[in-house]
């Protein structure tokens, strides 16, 4: 190496050799949520780790649900529902002047309790619904890669190639819900948010949908909303407790479910109330 | 008690099945080949058909159709969609008082806006008449059909990016377009036969025309002028022109049925 070279090195900041913190993709500050009068998310900031999974519990009706819906603006479809505060995802507040809700759905992809497969739709028309609305349309031969590497990211492209052309109501209750998981990756969101994505569906099944957020961990940023805490201790690295519409604490998956700080934590994960 | 509504069961389709025995004595023998391709003979000249007739009906269901579907299929998404406001309220309140409207008063009412103001009958206002009597029955089976799609499809799409009215229309439609089609050929059905609301705006027509703004034949009519006339061959003919006109509307109906089959065997 030439002393050019290695003095023109030196000037370089020299902050990648080190650790670098976790970037955050999404920072949440101060997020209210409304349904008419009822608030139902209050005053929740918390920032999350790029390519994590993070997993939101607490007892039925603390607002969890409706946190995760803030964060693709789905609250705002229902009527009489209102937010309020900042989501800031990638350095831009997806609440901010001129951002249109459809841009940011295109960004944070979502997968609810129940399979919703398009009925109307094939298998492989399901897989391609989001791409039908980008702004960039790919190529009919283009589409057909995303589809299949969205199938194997959702590990079902081995059960479903021989039939990609049939109808999507013909699959199992799990298969939907993959194939739901798979549309949903199909338009590379960088952030994934499952609302409780196993409550409809049998042990295999919730067995595989586990094992498949597992491995998303390395190319997406997920968040999903249980009920079941061995659930949110197998698949997440860290979890939030929302009691009350109130985020009560975050905190690495581990220490969460052994030493939780707060009281209210550890009478839920020990199952004294919820 | 089973007895009896059993009995209730078999009189309520008796009528049918005496209309269809009584057509087919009476109107069988005239339905032949000649009978869809010719025109009417007159009086005393043996054969002809109602070929004229045929045409005539299937022109206004066309004409009645381009009318009706697509103001029904457009209202009843609305109500559908927008199912609380007060023009909502209004809308559907007002399109069951239209489904009950008399005929009669449909006729008389495009004879008064598409008749008297161009002082010609024609097949347009007959078209428009029997297209406004679509509207309501479309507008009622749109709303249903597209309330029996599951809120959680339109989430589905909003989530993966779909705009509210690329939702409603690629997603929400297409799913309930099964309950749609069968709604729309039912109504089809309904007015086929439908005699009155044809009286002061098609008028009927002795010859052979295609022409929408001049005065239209259509079965109906014709069965009605050849019913009334003293002449046997003609009276065989009205018979004939009732037999067919009751299988266009089997047909129709048919095709609705299996519409609706092919919907529910296409889902789970």
């Amino acid at each position: 190496m030439s002393r050019d070279a290695a003095s023109a090195r030196a000037t370089e900041p020299t902050a990648p050799a080190a650790a670098p913190p976790a970037p955050t993709l999404i920072a949440i500050q101060r997020l209210d949520a409304f349904f008419g009068a009822v608030h139902a998310v209050r005053g929740v900031s918390v920032d999350l780790t790029e390519r994590t999974v993070t997993a939101v519990i607490g007892p039925s009706g603390c607002g969890k649900s409706t946190f995760l819906r803030c964060l693709n603006r789905m609250h705002e479809t229902v009527p009489g529902a209102r937010v309020t505060g900042r989501v800031i995802l990638d350095g831009h507040d997806i609440y901010g002047g001129g951002i249109s809700p459809v841009a940011v759905r295109r960004q944070v992809g979502m997968v609810f309790q129940r399979p919703t497969p398009f009925p109307t739709m094939s298998i492989r028309d399901n897989v391609a619904a989001g791409l039908a609305v980008d702004d960039r349309k790919p190529t009919r031969k283009q589409q057909e890669e995303i589809v299949e590497r969205a199938l194997r990211r959702a590990a079902l492209w081995d059960e479903v190639r021989d039939r990609l052309k049939t109808s999507a109501t013909g699959l199992s209750g799990g298969q939907q819900q993959r194939l739901c998981i798979a549309r949903a990756l199909a338009t590379d969101p960088e952030v994934l948010l499952l609302d409780e994505p196993t409550a409809s569906l049998d042990p295999i099944s919730t067995q595989k949908v586990e094992e498949l957020i597992y491995e998303l961990r390395s190319e997406v940023t997920v968040i999903i909303v249980t009920h079941n805490m061995q659930q949110a201790a197998r698949v997440s690295d860290q979890t939030a407790f929302f009691l009350g519409g109130e985020l009560i604490e975050v905190a690495p998956t581990e220490r969460m479910f052994t030493s939780p700080s707060d009281e209210r934590t550890e009478s839920y994960i020990t199952g004294r109330f919820g | 008690m089973i007895g009896l509504m059993y009995a209730a069961a078999v009189l309520a389709i008796l009528p049918l099945i005496l209309i269809v025995i009584h057509l087919l004595r009476l109107g069988g023998s005239a339905v032949n080949w000649a009978f869809f391709t010719q025109m009417p003979r007159p009086p005393g000249e043996h054969g002809g058909g109602m070929a004229n007739g045929i045409v005539g009906t299937l022109i206004l269901l066309g004409i009645s159709s381009a009318v009706g579907l697509p103001i029904g299929i457009g209202a009843g998404l609305y109500l559908a969609e927008k199912r609380a406001t007060s023009l909502a309220t209004t809308v559907r309140f007002l399109a069951d008082v239209l489904n009950g409207l008399p005929s009669i008063v449909m006729g008389i009412f495009a004879w008064e806006l598409l008749v008297k103001p161009v002082n010609h009958f024609s097949a347009l206002a007959g078209g428009a008449a029997l297209g406004a009597m679509m509207v309501p029955m479309v507008t009622r089976t749109t709303e249903e059909m597209v309330r029996l799609v599951p809120i959680s499809l339109r989430e589905a799409a909003l989530a993966l990016g779909y705009s509210r009215w690329r939702t409603s229309l690629s997603i929400v439609l297409r799913t309930a377009l099964g309950g749609i089609v069968t709604g729309a050929l039912v109504a089809m059905a309904r007015i086929a036969g439908e005699t009155a609301p044809l009286l002061f705006t098609a008028l009927g027509n002795a010859f052979w025309s295609t022409s929408l703004k001049a005065p239209i034949a259509a079965l109906p009519l014709q069965i009605f002028t050849y019913a009334i006339t003293p002449y046997d061959d003609w009276v065989a003919q009205a018979w004939a022109g009732a037999l067919v006109l009751v299988a266009i509307v089997f047909v129709i109906s048919l095709a609705a049925r299996i519409v609706t089959r092919r919907r529910f065997s296409a889902g789970d």
